[in-house]
């Protein structure tokens, strides 16, 4: 996975609430057994129209969005169905973070998995960053993992929680899998606990 | 003395193998279900590091959600290019790694989270996970299970554990008894309804209660399947004599003295007196009316005797969001529940297609004829329970009736076989899912029981079924 560096670029506002992942990429286009190439058909249906051309007033086919790496979300962005091709979808397309007052918790773990940060924010701060959004392509705001820290295009700076394990793994761009293989001999003493315990397992 | 636990910590802490100084744990899965979408990547992933399967005994996989769902379906024709290649790549994927394997072929075959229980994968205090939302479930057994991620199904096909950090407890209580007409299914969106499709976020339900006590193995299904729904990580139930009686004599249920080892240790698996719970929530089950959707959220629920409502009824970021969902779904504020006309009925999915379900619709259908020019179909959610619908005459009721009686698959439930809804197409249907496009593109669907599916395929509207019973 590629490090999360210190991202400065273009948030979009997408107000709505309870966006799920159907609406993030439609099912028709979780039949590829890749894990890349989801970025052209992010929220689909809400950006095309069935001819495939450019619905106009969808946030991220405005000119002054079609760059965006951040989105500001409206509450419980990803809910719906455990589909690792959102995120996937979202990475293809660029963007590397996503702010919300609250996310489901499946995408929320997904999100980590693929190098996106998800932030969860107080709903004034949300709204803070939202109209920042609006602003358009000039009004750049910073992401500072290392800090924690959002600025807006104003220069105001909002603090964010992030758990401290998920932090370093993004930070870092780690393996989950040759994480926890490291801990392989605590593993293997589960199972022989277990087994002894609950042999019908 | 140890605290009180709940059921939830009870299984947690039974599972944890590894737990850093920050709270972060290794969670040991004791059952892996696996189904054709969320897994092609995963293998890819082990097979480009060189692992292998860490417990391939422990790992089941069936296809589910690409299979057509009509007679002749061996024949590839049937399925898009795509589908066949999810399908070709499971089958590749269980062969090479030696797990378990039910293919489209095997009467087994059906939705994963209705084969699991019913093949006896699934026991009480269990840990399961599947790559796929509705792993909740299997927690009508009081087991703890939920859905992954692909990034994490490589972690557990890997590792067999999964990095986790607990969630909160919540406590849903569901008092007093159902009125007739009122199925587990009104209970679970009624839920929803309450608490909103964020209200369960961070928690593990435990849904508990007269009402659900009164619940078969069946029912509890239902109301666990749509606890992700409600944004809950997972949600359970107590295992007591109703499950125990499912699971004696499953196929890969313990046998003999390790059943009754096992029993000594099922029957622990309550929450202790004075456990504590973040949030609880109750509903009294005589209060529960037949529901529906209206809109595009499951939380958009509604009795049947209700009206459409309107933006203005709500507040905050969901007034856009309903007047969108209204758009969406061609309705009018004010409009009679009742008084919307329904193009389809589809009955089946995980939340609704075993054979309990299907007898419901029996109740309701049977010696009548669907509404003329009605698309209805039943799609039973194993071959077995299609074998045992057989055995009981119910298929012959249904087809009487003049609906389609399918091959078990996902079908409706999502659009990504041919059993899709087209533009504008209104759907009464016992799946757990009315997003916008969930049944086809610009589908329209109205969340509701079995027996309310089978009510509006003989009206040919939404309809209270205890105006038929």
């Amino acid at each position: 996975m590629e490090k999360f560096e210190k991202l400065q670029g273009i948030a979009a506002p997408m107000p709505l609430v309870n966006i799920d992942t159907d609406m993030i990429i439609p099912k028709v286009f979780l039949k590829s057994i890749a894990r890349t190439g989801f970025g052209k058909n992010l929220f689909d249906e809400m950006r095309y129209n069935r001819d495939g051309t450019e619905i106009e007033d969808f946030v991220l086919n405005k000119p002054q969005y079609r760059n965006a790496e951040i989105l500001i979300a409206g509450d419980n962005f990803g809910c719906g169905s455990s589909r690792e091709h959102a995120p996937w979808a979202i990475a293809d397309f660029g963007i590397k973070c996503v702010v919300s007052t609250s996310f489901a918790d499946i995408f929320f773990n997904n999100c980590f998995k693929n190098g996106i940060l998800p932030i969860v924010l107080p709903q004034e701060q949300v709204d803070v960053l939202m109209a920042d959004a609006e602003k358009g392509a000039n009004a750049r705001m910073t992401v500072d993992l290392e800090a924690q820290e959002i600025t807006t295009s104003d220069g105001e700076t909002i603090a964010f929680e992030v758990d401290a394990f998920k932090k370093h793994c993004l930070l870092e761009g780690l393996d989950d899998i040759g994480l926890t293989m490291e801990k392989k001999a605590s593993i293997d003493a589960f199972e022989a606990k277990a087994s002894a315990a609950r042999p019908w397992v | 003395m140890t605290a009180p636990k709940t059921l939830y910590d009870k299984i947690w802490d039974a599972h944890v193998a590894h737990e850093a100084e920050d709270g972060t744990c290794l969670l040991y899965i004791d059952r892996h279900l696996v189904h054709e979408v969320t897994s092609p990547q995963a293998f890819e992933g082990l097979r480009m590091a060189g692992r292998k399967v860490h417990a391939p005994d422990k790992t089941i996989a069936v296809p589910d959600h690409n299979v057509p769902t009509t007679a002749g379906r061996e024949d590839p024709a049937q399925m898009t290019e795509e589908s066949r290649i999810q399908v070709a790549a499971l089958d590749k994927n269980a062969k090479e790694f030696g797990v378990h394997y039910y293919p489209v072929s095997d009467v087994r075959q059906g939705i994963v989270h209705i084969v699991g229980p019913e093949q006896g994968w699934t026991l009480p205090g269990m840990t399961v996970v599947c790559g796929d939302s509705h792993t909740a479930t299997h927690g009508a057994f009081g087991a703890l299970a939920h859905g992954i991620g692909t990034s994490e199904v490589e972690h557990v096909l890997a590792t067999q554990t999964l990095i986790q950090k607990k969630s909160k407890n919540m406590k849903v209580e569901i008092t007093g008894k159902l009125k007739p007409g009122v199925t587990a299914k009104d209970i679970t969106l009624a839920v929803i309804g309450e608490t909103g499709t964020g209200g369960g976020t961070g928690y593990v339900i435990e849904y508990c209660g007269e009402a659900i006590r009164d619940l078969s193995m069946e029912g509890r299904m239902t109301v666990c399947n749509m606890a992700i729904e409600g944004g809950a990580r997972a949600g359970l139930i107590a295992p007591d004599e109703t499950t125990f009686e499912y699971v004696k004599g499953r196929p890969h249920a313990p046998k003999g003295a390790q059943f009754e080892q096992a029993l000594e240790y099922w029957k622990t698996l309550f929450t202790d007196e004075g456990a504590h719970f973040d949030k609880v929530v109750t509903l009294k089950g005589e209060e529960i009316e037949p529901v529906v959707t209206w809109g595009t959220s499951p939380e958009d629920v509604l009795p049947i005797s209700g009206v459409v409502p309107s933006p203005s009824d709500f507040e905050g970021g969901k007034v856009d969001a309903a007047a969108r969902s209204i758009d969406y779904m061609g309705l009018t504020p004010g409009q009679k529940l009742t008084d919307i006309e329904i193009d389809t009925v589809f009955i089946g999915s995980c939340t609704n297609g075993r054979i309990e379900d299907l007898r419901a619709v029996a109740d309701v259908v049977k010696g009548k004829k669907i509404k003329d020019g009605m698309r209805a179909m039943i799609v039973p959610g194993s071959g077995l329970v299609r074998a045992q619908a057989e055995e009981e005459g119910l298929a012959e009721i249904f087809e009487d009736a003049g609906f389609e009686w399918r091959l078990a698959g996902c079908s409706m439930c999502l659009a990504m076989n041919p059993d899709q809804l087209s533009e504008n197409e209104r759907c009464a249907s016992t799946s757990n899912r009315n997003f916008e496009g969930r049944q086809g593109y610009k589908g329209r669907t109205h969340l509701v029981s079995p027996a309310m599916a089978a009510a509006a395929a003989l009206t040919g509207k939404l309809t209270d079924v205890r105006d038929l019973i």
